[in-house]
């Protein structure tokens, strides 16, 4: 097993500088003006990346993911530590920065595609691949400044994952372009990691990284505060969103909210495909408190199945140790293990006050001959 | 390692492939190297550079040697009709020294504000930021050959013979004059960055600089004696510029002395050196702009680092 990326010990100071002057008139009437301070955006960070292997990097904003990203890519150099790539590296940052409006579509492939460090005639290979990914054939050599943002976009994220680097970093990207589209990305990170390359994912969401990401680096105020298997270092992620949370707002630091099981009457969670099941979490608060119940459901590849709505079900907790019913009429799972996350968010339905990442792990046994998550019991007639 | 056939038949072992490290600061030694390896993109910003510039005008490129030969006329109309400079031939005399003076001119100055109009990508993606200060050069090359295209075609219908004893010194004369220019770009578009007024600053001290050089007039005729008589000689030529377009005249324009045509006096258009002059200044020269492009790659390696949070 080779290391694609090395990040080794890295930190970065970014100086600040608070009303300092940029003209030359400026800077000479004023030489002392303005202070700096110092601001850490990286403090020691080390992890690595296998061949192969997908790892999320996920933080929320301000966490010092997007640095981190730009020093792996090269285009900030840290103040202390090393980083090591192997091969070569695409980054899917920011689509499109290289790409000149006054040139053509197909121009800018070729000079987007040197900017990533690929020859013209690797770009000659591919091109065709280029264009056809992107579906803008008839716009080709129109200049890109006539492009709607998502041909724009398009275009770029073709050229990107089409020069076949060796690793990919992607950042935050998979959200443009209309929902079609995006599927046919998600579709050939899934190949490039058939393909045994190295995928860098950077995001805030929790579902994307469930979905693709083997393993995940949690990144909070610069530090890093986990690496390790991707439910594993959610877990943690969702529970430092909770304690940030607990000290920023008021209302929440004074509810001390808990949930402290999950349990079904008959003491398992073995259900069968279409029969109902019903199972009660307590939820220990030290105050009264209103908000809402959600549940989410995930398969174990990390697929969100369901997530109840964050507005709709009410709860009002007493002090106490308060007990939840949670029913389900009839479970349209098919055969499978799924994870269960239960909690309690406020009554806007924005802030997470309560957290249990994986309470319980359903069972589902399912005798019929359909395959896949859901049952949607088809029938088919012909005339 | 479970990889699909089809996909690894096709690619070469990632353990043999080259490890890149970015760490705080790169030395000398890698930066250059970093910059010949990248040397495919410098063609293709180049190559864009100068399609930009001419995209959606009718002449295009053409535009690359018409706007110089109409500078070319202006001079000539002021210097030589207006002004009666007396220099024989002084169309071939302006040209020769004017296509130095052009190249360091158009580089310098669109090469200084480049980093800072291309901050986006500057901010975004990883390669050598001097680069887009060198393609700016590189376009000024493009542009310089078309306009020795044109000053050869101009000795042609003259039936001017060049130098052909000098002839070898040119291409020596050209490198250093790649060097210093990319030197000056190179740094510009660094400190540019930290101290933007350079933009407006730098198009003065070009303009100054072109007047410190003998392009449109003879240094020989009109400025050697009082200069020597000031003791000035010495810091008129620290002007690196003024020993290449020496050389490019002694080469196009041959004559060094001349009767003028109107008064018929004699007049020195050029100094009067030997070959060993020439060559002992351009060897001397070359040395001196490897140097500087060295010490301007090293100097923009430590304006680099913080372009990040400048920008």
């Amino acid at each position: 097993m080779t290391t694609t990326i090395e990040v080794d010990n890295v930190s970065k100071e970014f100086k600040l500088h608070h009303g300092r002057h940029q003209s030359l008139k400026e800077r000479i009437l004023h030489p002392g003006a303005g202070t700096v301070e110092k601001f850490s955006a990286l403090e020691n960070v080390s992890f690595s990346v296998q061949e192969g292997e997908t790892v999320g990097l996920v933080g929320h904003n301000g966490s010092g993911k997007s640095t981190l990203l730009k020093t792996i890519c090269g285009v900030l150099q840290p103040t202390s530590g090393q980083i090591r790539v192997r091969g070569s590296l695409a980054a899917l940052l920011e689509l499109g920065a290289g790409f000149q409006p006054e040139l053509t579509g197909r121009e800018n492939v070729y000079l987007y595609g040197s900017m990533l460090g690929f020859s013209r005639k690797m770009v000659d290979v591919i091109f065709d691949d280029i264009v056809a990914f992107s579906e803008i054939e008839q716009f080709i050599d129109t200049q890109v400044k006539f492009y709607s943002s998502g041909m724009y976009v398009r275009l770029a994220f073709a050229v990107a994952v089409n020069v076949n680097p060796d690793t990919l970093v992607v950042d935050e990207v998979l959200a443009v372009g209309d929902e079609r589209f995006q599927a046919k990305c998600i579709d050939r990170i899934r190949r490039f990691q058939e393909e045994g390359r190295s995928i860098l994912l950077v995001t805030h969401n929790a579902d994307q990284v469930r979905q693709l990401c083997q393993r995940a680096v949690v990144l909070d105020g610069g530090k890093m505060i986990a690496d390790g298997p991707t439910q594993e270092s959610l877990r943690i992620f969702r529970e430092h969103l909770l304690e940030d949370a607990a000290t920023h707002e008021t209302i929440e630091s004074s509810a001390n909210i808990q949930v402290t099981s999950v349990t079904t009457p008959s003491g398992t969670f073995d259900v069968r495909s279409g029969s109902g099941m019903h199972f009660d979490v307590s939820v220990a608060s030290e105050t009264a408190f209103s908000g809402n119940f959600v549940i989410e459901l995930f398969t174990r590849s990390g697929l969100l199945v369901s997530r109840s709505d964050a507005q709709a079900s009410p709860v009002n907790l007493r002090p106490g140790v308060n007990t939840i019913g949670v029913d389900v009429a009839q479970l349209p799972l098919l055969a499978g293990i799924y994870d269960l996350n239960v909690g309690v968010v406020d009554s806007r339905g924005s802030t997470v006050v309560a957290w249990s990442e994986k309470a319980a792990s359903l069972e589902v046994t399912y005798d019929g001959r359909e395959s896949g998550i859901v049952e949607i019991g088809a029938t088919i007639h012909q005339d | 390692m479970n990889q699909p056939a089809s996909a690894s038949s096709e690619r070469r072992s990632l353990a043999d492939a080259p490890i890149r490290v970015v760490s705080h600061r790169a030395s000398l030694l890698t930066r250059l190297k970093n910059l010949w390896g990248r040397r495919e993109l410098l063609v293709s910003l180049t190559a864009s550079d100068i399609k930009i510039k001419y995209k959606n005008s009718t002449l295009g490129f053409f535009w690359s040697m018409l706007s110089p030969a109409l500078t070319l006329g202006i001079y000539f109309m002021v210097f030589g009709v207006v002004l009666k400079s007396g220099i024989p031939n002084f169309a071939l005399y302006l040209f020769s020294g004017l296509v130095v003076w052009n190249l360091f001119q158009t580089s310098v100055n669109t090469a200084t504000g480049v980093i800072v109009d291309r901050a986006g990508l500057v901010k975004k993606v990883s390669f050598p930021r001097e680069i887009l200060a060198l393609s700016n050069v590189g376009a000024g090359v493009v542009y310089f050959c078309s306009q020795m295209l044109v000053l050869t075609v101009v000795l042609l219908a003259m039936r001017h013979q060049p130098a052909w004893g000098f002839m070898w010194l040119l291409p020596l004369s050209f490198v250093s004059l790649y060097l210093i220019t990319a030197s000056v770009a190179v740094l510009m578009s660094g400190i540019t960055v930290y101290m933007r007024d350079m933009k407006h600053l730098m198009e003065v001290a070009l303009m100054l600089w072109f007047w410190l050089t003998p392009v449109v007039y003879s240094y020989s005729n009109s400025m050697a004696a009082q200069l020597k008589s000031h003791g000035l000689l010495a810091i008129y030529f620290f002007n690196p510029i003024t020993w290449i377009v020496l050389t490019f005249q002694r080469i196009f324009y041959v004559t060094q002395v001349a009767v003028s045509p109107k008064t018929t006096t004699m007049i020195h258009v050029l100094p009067n050196w030997p070959l060993s002059t020439y060559v002992e200044m351009n060897v001397a020269l070359l040395g001196f702009s490897i140097i500087l492009f060295f010490v301007a790659e090293s100097l923009f390696g430590r304006l680099e680092v913080n372009f990040e949070s400048e920008l």
